[in-house]
């Protein structure tokens, strides 16, 4: 199936998602996409997938003009798409969300369960992604739900196959084995857009890569032939260096203690066991680890989210136990939330709103317990100025804008005031390659400020780019910290839980 | 709709289309122009920008992940107010097709309609727009028709905010009926029983007694959903039950009764602690006032203060709210605390401004009157109160309507029920206007300041 999408015209108030882009996508390519964030990428690709209507241009598929008015259109043209935010039913096993729409039904319209998961299980085995199709999706981690919504697309029958930023959420080794199916995908004729960030990524799998910048497409390279300084700079429009330098930090006292701390889940399982390590004034400590290994309830226990179990953790030499969130976070500690959607913001509020969230009822925003609307609107406007948050205005609801410029709204947030300690889980997801740039400027700047910054990251490069020292976490357990520099090898193998050390500190355990 | 008669002016002449926009005015920023920020905002995309602004102002997303409260906040104060118009005007144009199908004359004409098709047209647009002029005339016409519009008004507005205010916490306050009894019952027992009390101490004394008595009422639902999470749908649908049947069993008593006389009727309130009418012969009273006032305290207290933030936030996202230090828990008290007070004032303004005494079932649904309002006001405060103001003169008009043409005042709760439904489904007026789907989208609009 051959794709063509023709003068795509796209405008939202205040902003010109996609100005008049031309873009084909040939049978059995993968088809890069790369850009900014907020260039246009989601936006392009929900109208080809019929959620968006275009304002202008048309959508041809081998020559023919179509029409996708609705997602339903164009599934049955042979279009899927998995967008970031997975939308499967948590309480459904795998075999029925696949089979959801158009399943096969017994007599009475008794969903046939049997024939679902065996028809979903070969379609597994055959595309290279495989998946208990009767495990509940509320059971699976986010790498297996997201097979699930690519065998949902290709259960649909797709040819052509839209995959948003789907490495976002995959660790190294899932990245491999998607990357594995995409081939024996396209191996048979069918085609697949590919939406990342990371340019090592298109790279690997994309046979072309448009470039969308400000919603115009500003080139196609062949990433072979390219290199990612070459990619960075097209998408940008101007050289960016992909590397900080980081001059060495000078720490000073502890600002977080932590101290055999132990956190519980609520079924009473311990998903924190023991961990104690120090961050210190004027250095980076960063916590490696593949997700799912007790980082988010570590992060939730210091910032007072999660109640402790045993252990104590000290911020600015205060116990953390027994005071309100609001205490805590008024005192100094900064937090950048993993999920920024669900955490970090409330999407039907303004930036303006946003960018005050933690300190709404704080002078000089609050006033006599009157919201002070111009103080609150020029604060945004410094820090939309500042942090080059792509937004038609302050008053925008946070919602509507790309998913990396929401992530720079937190950002700027949290790391506008003095503070004692900064918390910050997966600071850079789906951020682009000159964003992230500027972020991590901004921590390091942070440091030098005499701020004490846990990062918590999945992301190998970004550890080994920012950590002063840097400890992995395993299950529930921390290896480290260990003084930088560290092998970038040796730092994964510790994620796998395989290193002897490792097998060292869980000896007595199993 | 090819049939039916062309659509009266009457609706649309002078109460309702100003009002819902006026309500987004309101809301509105003080300072919406966005220019010096780091915008896409070359040149000659600037006009561009700004024919998409208009069009899209009721913009559309692919949601975040939200619970069903968060959702429900969403789609009640996300409906533009371009569906709120729609849903108003068909609403009256079913309104319309029922009064003219229940009237004799025009029944008689459908009889032969394949004969004279015209004869059944003429016959029901004399019967809708007869109906519609006394809807009107009865709710506007004159002095004492505007009397009777505040005075219905007065309970609605406060009613609505009772609903409104808890809606923006993520809550859903069905409880209004039982508040407005606990407040009436207190205002009124307050009223009739320190005689020779001098105004300035008496009627406030009643007043605030009745706010108090609401605002316990609603409190209680709040603590135990902060406490126990115990949903307020479940626990005010029962408090409301109590209320009704305790006040039923008080008002027998003799710390209401009036001693000579069986019936539950209590005694009249003293006229030192009734709501004083402007006019002598018209009924309305300061109680409007009140109302408006409060109406204005609220505004500032949703839309324009710290604690409004905190509570638009938590209903938005709660998940958010509580990461940003604040205290869900805590909010939803205050919330149902809020509009327990609104209710038990509405309570307060009937017994001391209207009715005099305490009689059984004197709340006459107004707890439920408030939902409706609340949901026309899409959420928002500028439009509860508009809204009240709407439904009060429906319900003055709708009674002078019966009086003058025979259409049952029944049919004002059919229009006001179709207005929800409409409003409730922008499916529906999407479908039956064919505008965009985009253009009408509930899950997030663009909002102004303070909304
Ligand atoms: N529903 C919407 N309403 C208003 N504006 C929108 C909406 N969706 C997207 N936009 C705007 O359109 C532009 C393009 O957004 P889009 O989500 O397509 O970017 P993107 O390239 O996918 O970025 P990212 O890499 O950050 O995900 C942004 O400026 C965004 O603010
Ligand atoms: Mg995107």
């Amino acid at each position: 199936m051959r794709l063509e999408l023709r003068g795509i015209t796209k405008r939202f108030p205040g902003v010109i998602a996609n100005d008049a882009v031309d873009l084909v996508i040939e049978p059995g390519e993968v088809h890069g996409l790369l850009g900014e964030n907020g260039a246009g990428k989601s936006t392009l690709m929900n109208i080809l997938y019929g959620l968006y209507a275009a304002d202008e241009g048309e959508i041809l598929i081998d020559g023919q003009p179509v029409e996708l008015r609705e997602p339903d259109d164009a599934i049955a043209a042979g279009i899927g798409m998995v967008h970031q935010h997975f939308m499967l039913v948590p309480v459904f096993t795998v075999a029925e969300n696949i089979v959801l729409g158009v399943e096969h039904t017994r007599r009475f319209g008794k969903l046939d369960r049997r024939r679902a998961s065996r028809e979903v299980g070969e379609l597994a085995e055959r595309s290279g992604l495989p998946v208990d199709p009767d495990a509940l999706v509320e059971d699976l981690p986010v790498g297996i739900q997201q097979r699930v919504e690519i065998l949902k697309a290709l259960y649909r029958n797709a040819q052509t196959l839209i995959l948003d930023e789907p490495t976002a959420v995959l660790t190294p080794q899932e990245a491999d084995d998607l990357f594995e199916a995409i081939r024996a995908f396209t191996g048979e004729g069918r085609s697949v857009v590919f939406i990342s960030h990371k340019l090592g990524e298109h790279r690997a799998i994309a046979d072309r890569v448009s470039v969308l910048r400000r919603g115009r497409i500003v080139g196609t390279a062949d990433p072979r032939e390219t290199s990612e300084q070459e990619l960075a700079n097209l998408m940008v429009g101007r050289p960016v260096s992909l590397v900080v330098d980081k001059p060495p930090g000078s720490p000073a006292d502890p600002a977080i203690e932590v101290r055999g701390l132990t956190v519980e889940n609520a079924a009473g399982t311990v998903v924190v066991d023991e961990v104690s390590f120090d961050v210190r004034r004027g250095e980076i400590l960063a916590i490696a680890g593949v997700e799912g290994n007790g980082q988010s309830p570590l992060v939730r226990a210091l910032t007072g989210l999660q109640p402790i179990a045993s252990g104590e953790v000290l911020i600015a030499g205060e116990p953390v136990a027994g005071r309100s969130r609001k205490q805590i976070l008024r005192g100094g500690v900064g937090q950048v939330p993993e999920d920024r959607g669900r955490d970090g913001l409330v999407g039907e509020f303004s930036v303006a709103q946003n960018l005050i969230l933690g300190r709404w009822d704080d002078e000089p925003f609050t006033k006599r317990q009157t919201l002070q609307f111009d103080v609150i609107g020029a604060h945004a406007r410094q820090l939309v100025e500042a942090y080059d948050i792509r937004t038609p205005s302050v008053d925008t609801p946070a919602a509507s804008l790309s998913g990396g410029n929401q992530q720079k709204v937190v950002v700027a947030r949290e790391f506008d005031l003095p503070i004692d300690a900064l918390v910050a889980s997966q600071p850079t997801r789906g951020v682009d390659v000159g964003s992230i740039e500027y972020i991590h400027e901004r921590i390091v700047e942070k440091r030098d400020e005499g701020t004490a910054v846990l990062i918590i990251s999945s992301e190998l490069d970004e550890v080994l780019a920012l950590a002063d020292r840097v400890a992995v976490m395993f299950h529930g357990r921390l290896v480290g910290p260990f003084e930088m520099p560290v092998a970038k090898e040796a730092i994964g193998s510790m994620m796998a839980g395989t290193d002897p050390e490792l097998a060292m500190a869980r000896g007595g355990e199993r | 709709m090819s049939g039916s008669p062309p659509p009266d002016e009457a609706p649309q002449g002078g109460t309702d289309p100003a009002t819902p926009d006026a309500a987004t005015h309101a809301d509105q920023a003080p300072e919406r122009d966005g220019s010096s920020t780091a915008t896409l905002t070359e040149d000659e995309r600037a006009a561009e920008i700004a024919a998409a602004d208009e069009r899209a102002r009721d913009q559309g997303t692919i949601g975040l992940e939200a619970g069903f409260a968060e959702r429900f906040v969403a789609a009640v104060t996300g409906t533009s107010v371009l569906v709120t118009l729609l849903a108003f005007v068909a609403a009256f144009v079913v309104g319309g097709i029922v009064i003219a199908l229940s009237d004799g004359a025009t029944q008689q004409a459908l009889g032969y309609f394949t004969a004279r098709p015209s004869d059944t047209f003429v016959a029901a647009w004399e019967v809708v727009s007869a109906a519609y002029v006394a809807l009107i005339t009865g709710s506007l016409g004159g002095r004492s028709q505007i009397s009777e519009t505040l005075v219905s008004a007065t309970p609605l507005i406060l009613t609505g905010l009772a609903v409104a205010v808890p809606l923006r916490a993520g809550l859903f306050n069905i409880g209004g009926e039982g508040q407005v009894i606990a407040g009436g019952m207190v205002a009124g027992l307050i009223g009739f029983s320190f005689p020779g009390l001098p105004l300035v101490i008496h009627l406030p004394f009643a007043l605030l007694g009745g706010l108090l008595a609401g605002a316990l009422y609603g409190w209680v639902p709040g603590v135990l959903k902060q406490r126990t999470g115990a949903h307020e749908v479940i626990t005010t649908i029962m408090l409301n039950n109590i209320g009704v049947l305790t006040s039923a069993y008080l008002l027998s008593t003799l710390l209401f009764r009036v001693p000579e006389r069986t019936d539950p009727i209590s005694r009249p309130v003293a006229e030192s602690a009734t709501l004083p009418r402007f006019v002598p012969e018209l009924r309305v009273n300061v109680g409007i006032v009140i109302a408006l006032l409060l109406g204005v305290l609220i505004f500032w207290l949703v839309e324009r203060s710290a604690q409004g933030f905190e509570l638009n936030a938590v209903g938005l996202n709660p998940h958010a709210a509580t990461t940003s230090g604040m205290d869900p828990g805590r909010t939803v008290m205050r919330a149902m605390t809020v509009g327990g007070a609104l209710a038990g004032t509405a309570g307060a303004s009937v017994i001391l401004g209207v009715q005099g005494r305490i009689t059984t079932g004197f709340s006459a649904g107004l707890g439920f009157d408030g939902i409706t309002v609340a949901l026309l006001g899409r959420g928002r405060i500028g439009g509860t109160v508009a809204a009240g103001l709407l439904f009060g003169a429906l319900k003055s008009g709708g009674r002078s309507m019966q009086a003058q043409t025979g259409t049952s005042l029944d049919l004002v709760l059919v229009i006001q029920a179709l207005i929800i439904i409409f409003v409730a489904a922008p499916g529906l007026v999407r479908a039956i206007f064919r505008v965009r789907a985009e253009e009408l989208t509930t899950a997030q609009v663009a909002k102004g300041w303070g909304s």
